[in-house]
């Protein structure tokens, strides 16, 4: 059991990073990673609104959806959960507590029609996961995004004083060591046999 | 996928509609409640104040931001409503209005570069091949300009506005938009040499140099310096200009843009920023001798330009 969870975790954050192994989140990823700083802050923000959303779904679609027969629907749902819930978040924390949410209000926002954020609940429903197993997908996938915000973001505060030639200058270097990165990661496909 | 045994289609979309709408219905009314529930009660006045600011989040007020700035402005009567400098009067005099305060008296300043000594002026004392910003550069024995006060003309000012209002010249030095200049502050801070400093706007002659070196070592670095020759405090009329630590400072609130030290300026480092012909450029190319009869030339009327 505890086998299992752990080989869902590795391989959703390493082996299968979002990132650089299924190209998910790439416009958060691009956007967020310019200082270490917003890239720390919506690497926390995303991983517990993964978590939870994941959870979420799960009940909705184990519980409600299958029993009567709404599997197709899946997808039109997970999105109406996920936004639903982080646009609560969102008012909640802004009153309850307001640091918290100076901290992570704007990539709160950010998060609410994210693509990996709807992707961990589509591929929970696929696996057949049961409830720990989806939420392990959900803290694997978060950490792996988080990983990739944060390599990323170490690389381009150094770029930003490299001598690039002009051309390249901006969005096309960070996508060329994104495409290094991503090779990189390739490396980790054999860590686990299934 | 996972149907066991295919149901009845007219269920299924019954079914379907009925779970549609009670998931919205719930989120609808849940988001409802948690929004009256957890309602927080905003200031009027800090949503108004954001609406006026210009919304750069420069932090020249001191506050993390724009957004900081008009919640600290509405809640607490001891902000001042003038601290917007890239908002200049306009602004601060809506603020005051919104927030029921005395509109305070805004002087507009500009940025000001304090070096002439671009490229082809000023030497450079060795090849600095390292990462091309000024607090870099500044790192390797005080960068690579033969004076050790000249800007180094790697851009970390341009870099750093956040306006756009700073670009670099030619000659590798930063050239300010007046235009879009707001006197944030922010180059002020970035630049490692201090070269640039904020100034009233509508004042227009400065003192384009920051050496306080003595005269030779000026003369040998940079064909612009300073060499506190006092030519300029003996014929400023108003006594606006002294010399002190061998550098010439104009004092703005006596300066009447009399443009007296710009014409008898030998070194040609007095400018009139906004109208450089005046300057005695024509006469400094045959340096020495002609320098020397600037001095006994009769200075210009003072004339008080209206600011």
């Amino acid at each position: 059991m505890l086998k299992d969870l752990a080989t869902i975790f590795v391989a959703s954050a390493i082996i299968n990073n979002f990132v650089f192994s299924r190209y998910l989140g790439l416009c958060i990823f691009f956007g967020v990673s310019k200082k270490m700083e917003t890239a720390v802050g919506m690497s926390m923000t995303f991983t517990a609104v993964m978590v939870i959303s994941a959870a979420l779904s799960w009940l909705v679609y184990n519980l409600l959806m299958l029993p009567m027969h709404l599997g197709f629907l899946k997808i039109v749902v997970f999105i109406g959960i996920v936004a639903g819930f982080v646009q609560g978040a969102d008012t909640v924390l802004k009153k309850v507590n307001p640091a918290l949410y100076h901290k992570l209000g704007i990539y709160l926002m950010l998060i609410t029609t994210n693509c990996i954020i709807l992707a961990v609940p589509v591929i929970n429903a696929d696996e057949k996961y049961n409830f720990l197993q989806s939420i392990t997908l959900g803290l694997g996938s978060g950490a792996g995004f988080s990983l990739a915000l944060v390599i990323m973001a170490s690389i381009r505060e150094k770029l930003e004083l490299a001598n690039i030639p002009k051309p390249f200058q901006g969005m096309p270097i960070a996508f060329i060591v994104t495409g290094l990165i991503a090779l990189a990661f390739l490396g980790f496909s054999g860590l686990i046999a299934v | 996928m996972q149907e066991i045994a295919q149901p009845d289609i007219l269920q299924v979309v019954l079914t379907g509609v009925i779970f549609m709408a009670g998931v919205g219905a719930f989120f609808g009314v849940g988001l409802a409640q948690a929004a009256r529930k957890f309602a927080v009660e905003t200031d009027p006045k800090v949503e108004a104040v954001r609406g006026v600011l210009p919304g750069a989040n420069c932090g020249a007020c001191g506050f993390a931001g724009c957004q900081a700035y008009a919640e600290a402005v509405a809640g607490d009567r001891s902000v001042s409503p003038g601290l917007c400098t890239p908002g200049k009067a306009d602004v601060a005099a809506m603020i005051a209005k919104i927030t029921g305060k005395e509109p305070p008296e805004i002087i507009p300043m500009i940025a000001t570069v304090f070096c002439r000594g671009g490229e082809c002026k000023a030497a450079r004392r060795f090849v600095y091949e390292g990462v091309k910003d000024c607090r870099a550069a500044v790192l390797v024995s005080g960068g690579d300009k033969a004076c050790g006060y000249g800007c180094l003309g790697y851009g970390t000012c341009a870099k750093a506005c956040p306006f756009g209002a700073i670009t670099m010249d030619s000659e590798k030095l930063p050239v300010i938009d007046r235009e879009k200049c707001t006197a944030c502050g922010v180059c002020v801070a970035a630049c490692p040499k201090t070269i640039i400093a904020l100034t009233p706007a509508d004042k227009k002659v400065h003192i384009r140099c920051s050496s306080h070196d003595k005269a030779p070592v000026v003369k040998k670095s940079c064909e612009l310096g300073c060499i506190a020759c006092k030519m300029c405090e003996k014929a400023c009329p108003e006594g606006a200009i002294k010399v002190e630590d061998f550098l010439a400072r104009i004092d703005y609130a006596k300066c009447t843009h009399c443009e007296t030290c710009v014409q008898v300026c030998p070194q040609r480092t007095i400018e009139d920023q906004l109208d450089p012909s005046k300057e005695s450029a024509p006469r400094i190319k045959p340096p020495k001798k002609e320098g020397e009869e600037n001095g006994a030339e009769k200075p210009k009327p003072a004339e008080v330009t209206a600011g």
